[in-house]
């Protein structure tokens, strides 16, 4: 059985503060381009199905609700 | 088991069998002559009936206790004395803005600064005007016997609650100390379980109490609701006592130690064939307005004195009772002093030899 | 193949923010970047952890976290400043079965509240305490706090923290460490990964131990604050890692959480009406008289006015409440009034009795006394003006000389302290022969008819009554009431009939 994860960033939560930059060990987290409705320019994974799971990027995250981590069983 | 219901006690101590027998489960404090004995009175029973008491840290940490355990549905209370009350303002503002209910007892003393702990009536303004920030009033009883001190504790407590908003018991220091005998009234029934206790949960969505209102008209509809309150209080909860009011030519207005010994000189100035009266305010907010305003009209009245412990703050709600339209003198003592019956006899001769010219 | 969420939003948080005004309801009203609220998520998880949310009350604080109660879906109550662990005890006492979190800032808890948090710390009240210290005033825009470094500059402090006039930072989990009792002090910052991991160790310790009912925990967390600091997510790390924890130094300062049991759950509170009187009443005794008894003498036609002075530990102030006792049992109305105060520790004791059939108007006594019990020189001389011509003095003949009084005062003295000293055995008693020598003046010279006997029966009365939770003083105190009055009548037998 293997496992797999997923990183998702919701867009509007994002406040851009970039804390879970340096925090993923997969560098996976990027600034975007675009500013969300509260004026941030919001961070996104570049390829959220390389996410490891370890969670550094969530702890780091001062927002309780814009990064979500899934996992899945196979 | 029989039981004798009446016994003989000190004010201070006769207020904590009222709290008590109200259903209090908790008093927070912290020492202060003349009020101690409300401490130690608590501190001796409360324990008993498995009920909190602590002794805080500051006056400021009692008050703050008493909000916790309101906010926790208990019936909570705290005492202290002029300068301590001072200490308790901010949380009475916050107290008046969560509207919760609460009993604070001022035994006041003599002031301003640390004064002495004689007694004096100088709390007046802190009390009735509120002494903190906002605009919002506290219920303020007025005992001037130790059955009274039981009595109002015992009844602060139901009207507290019935408005939500905190409750007074403005008493001096002689009301406070003296030993009287009086009647324990039967223990309340326990039936108290506020909607805005902790651990309610409504519409899926935990209780919170909190006074913060970043939304000016929100802050203003709090304000409104606050002042319809006060002015429903007002309307329907003045208590006085009128004693040889009907046909009195010179009225006293006094409360508290003040009005036992006004009570006494209107009895001497009566046996002397001059019609004196009492207008006694068993509360002062809501301020007896209407047995005020009564002797307008009765012909009689040609004067009022106030007789207050103070440099004259109860004059002022007695002058807009009646719009100004009668005198209204003062008769006071301060520091600590009380004017004899003998000193109010003679004010009220000299009054009115006044109005005879 | 099932997905399931590994990290995501606690269901302790609501999940729209309707308590929040405005048309934002997802997210914290924190400043990017903010280190409040990735401690809110790493107590939304503890809490979920526990299993306590139902019963867990937030206290949230005046700073950034007075809006704690938006996003946490749990018991909350916003309150003054700096005087969460106050409103905190009050909570946890009142019902023991809740669970308080503190949450505090730096000027909450380090500059305005410290008392309060101090003493909650000291009387190991059962809460957990989450101080956040981000080195300055944030809500109110970026002024000093008690936890500013030196020579960091601030609104207020634009010149950099002078610690000759500000004081040096204060180090709060240190200072809680001097105290007893506290269960867990711990020091964490939220700054690289691993720290903010060590961060959430110690937040569900603390929360476990709320949990578990052990007592006081202390969680410092240094709290990145980007926006005030002016610094980005990178250099606000830095700051904190390099020049806050040397101030600061993180680490656990002192866990008893394994060695601290549970505190047991105090019982409830009593509310059986029958229990209440139990303890409040009195119970009924088989003295006193019927409700429409009335002492007939003349004397009592008139308010009847009682002064006693002497020193602390002469037994002034039980004297007055066994005359005002006796008063009470025979339908007067009655008031003692102590002196209070300074004065009583001064040495010197007072007190005042008034009785009469008439409302008493005031319980002080400062002149027209009828009856004036002295048992010092002293207070003889401070109130014998007070006594009215035609009064009586009575004196402690053991410890004073006869004074000397205007021939139409009536005077007894009587050896009280050597009577009680020496006959009844216990210096204490000396107010009962007082009382005795007292019944025998009244009794002799001022009762009249059936009063004569039934104030014989009301001195007594008063004793048992007055002291009826203690027997053996009961008996020891009627012993010295009946010396006191063989004496007087001794003494009066022997002025009728001079030998």
């Amino acid at each position: 059985m293997s496992r797999k994860y997923r990183i998702v960033i919701a867009h509007e939560e994002c406040k851009g503060c970039r804390r879970c930059i340096p925090a993923c060990p997969k560098n996976l987290i990027a600034v975007g381009g675009e500013l969300n409705k509260q004026g941030y320019f919001s961070v996104h994974a570049e390829h959220p199905e390389d996410c490891i799971g370890c969670g550094s990027c969530y702890l780091q995250c001062p927002e309780p609700g814009a990064i979500t981590i899934y996992q899945t069983e196979e | 088991m029989e039981y004798n219901n009446r016994l003989l006690l000190k004010g201070n101590e006769a207020l904590v069998y009222g709290a008590l027998l109200a259903g209090c489960d908790c008093f927070f404090g912290y020492p202060i002559t003349p009020a101690s004995e409300i401490a130690h009175s608590a501190a001796a029973l409360f324990p008993k009936l498995n009920r909190v008491f602590i002794q805080a840290e500051s006056e400021i940490a009692a008050i703050n206790m008493v909000i916790g355990a309101v906010a926790e549905g208990r019936r909570a209370m705290t005492a202290s004395s002029g300068l301590g009350i001072s200490l308790k303002q901010e949380e009475v503002s916050y107290l008046a803005a969560y509207e919760m209910p609460a009993v604070i007892a001022d035994i006041t003393r003599g002031g301003p600064g640390l004064g002495n702990i004689g007694p004096e009536q100088a709390d007046y303004f802190q009390l009735v005007k509120g002494g903190g920030h906002g605009s919002y009033k506290c219920l303020v009883f007025t005992p001037n016997s130790v059955q009274e001190m039981c009595d109002m504790a015992y009844d602060s407590f139901r009207m507290a609650e019935k408005y939500r908003m905190p409750a007074y018991i403005m008493a001096d220091g002689v009301i406070g100390q003296m030993m009287e005998s009086l009647t324990l009234p039967e223990p309340a029934a326990y039936d108290y379980d506020p909607e805005w206790k902790m651990g309610r949960i409504v519409d899926g969505k935990a209780n919170i109490i909190t006074s913060i209102y970043l939304e000016h008209d929100d802050l203003e509809e709090l304000n409104r609701r606050l002042q319809a309150k006060y002015r429903l209080i007002e309307e329907t909860e003045q208590r006085a006592e009128e004693f040889m009011t009907d046909d009195a030519e010179i009225v006293l207005v006094a409360y508290g130690i003040s009005s036992r010994v006004a009570a006494g000189a209107v009895a001497m100035l009566r046996e002397e064939g001059i019609r004196a009266g009492l207008v006694r305010p068993k509360m002062v907010f809501p301020f007896p307005k209407n047995a005020l305003r009564k002797l307008l009209n009765n012909g009689h009245a040609r004067a009022l004195v106030s007789v207050e412990l103070s440099a004259g703050q109860m004059i002022e709600d007695i002058r807009l009772a009646i719009d100004c339209r009668l005198p209204v003198h003062l008769c006071n003592r301060m520091g600590g002093n009380i004017p004899s019956c003998g000193d109010i006899c003679d004010m009220v001769k000299a009054i009115r030899k006044e109005i005879k010219q | 193949m099932s997905e399931t969420v590994k990290f995501g939003k606690s269901s302790v948080f609501f999940d729209t923010f309707e308590r929040r005004p405005g048309p934002i309801r997802k997210n914290m009203h924190y400043c990017p970047g903010c280190g409040h609220g990735i401690l809110h998520k790493l107590i939304a998880e503890a809490i979920g952890h526990c299993g306590i949310q139902k019963d867990t009350v937030l206290i949230a604080p005046v700073g950034c976290a007075v809006f704690a109660y938006y996003y946490f879906n749990c018991g909350s109550i916003s309150v003054a400043h700096g005087r969460a662990p106050a409103v905190g005890t009050g909570v946890s006492r009142a019902n023991p079965k809740s669970f308080v979190i503190s949450y505090q800032g730096d000027g909450d808890l380090g500059a305005i509240g410290f008392n309060e948090f101090i003493q909650a710390a000291n009387r190991g009240e059962k809460m957990t305490v989450f101080f956040v210290n981000n080195a300055n005033y944030g809500m109110t825009g970026g002024q000093m706090a008690p936890t500013t470094l030196p020579g960091q500059k601030t609104m207020t402090s634009p010149y950099g923290r002078n610690t000759a006039t500000d004081g040096f930072p204060l180090k709060v989990c240190e200072l809680a460490n001097a105290l007893e009792a506290p269960v867990y002090i711990e020091r964490v910052a939220l700054t690289t990964t691993p720290r903010i991991r060590d961060a959430r160790k110690a937040v569900f310790k603390a929360v476990e131990n709320l949990r578990d009912r052990k007592g006081f925990s202390l969680v410092e967390v240094l709290s990145p604050c980007p926006v005030n600091l002016k610094m980005s997510a990178q250099e606000i790390n830095a700051f904190i890692e390099e020049r806050m924890e040397k101030y600061f130094p993180l680490g656990c300062f002192r866990d008893r959480s394994s060695e601290t049991f549970p505190a047991p759950m105090p019982p409830p509170p009593v509310r059986d009406p029958e229990k209440v009187k139990e303890l409040l009443f009195p119970r009924k005794l088989n003295i006193g008289v019927p409700k429409t008894f009335r002492n007939e003498s003349k004397i009592f036609n008139y308010e009847r006015r009682i002064k006693i002075g002497g020193f602390g530990g002469q037994g002034i102030l039980s004297l007055g409440i066994m005359l005002a006792n006796m008063a009470k049992l025979r339908n007067f109305n009655v008031t003692w009034m102590p002196s209070y105060g300074p004065e009583q520790r001064g040495g010197s004791a007072s007190c005042s009795i008034i009785l009469s059939h008439s409302k008493i108007p005031s319980p002080l006594i400062d002149r027209d006394c009828n009856l004036l019990i002295a048992m010092t020189q002293t207070a003889l001389e401070k109130y014998i003006h007070e006594l009215k011509p035609n009064g009586v003095l009575l004196y402690d003949s053991s410890t004073m000389k006869r004074p000397d009084v205007t021939p139409d005062k009536k005077v007894l003295g009587i050896d009280a302290l050597d009577i009680a000293t020496n006959r009844v055995g216990n210096p204490k008693c000396a107010n009962s022969v007082i009382l005795g020598a007292l019944s025998v003046i009244l009794i002799d010279h001022y009762l009249e008819g059936e009063d004569k006997l039934d104030f014989d029966r009301a001195f007594e009365e008063a004793i048992i009554d007055g002291f009826s939770s203690k027997p053996e003083v009961i008996k020891q105190n009627l012993y010295a009431f009946y010396e006191g009055k063989k004496v007087a009548l001794e003494r009066d037998k022997a002025k009728d009939n001079p030998a």
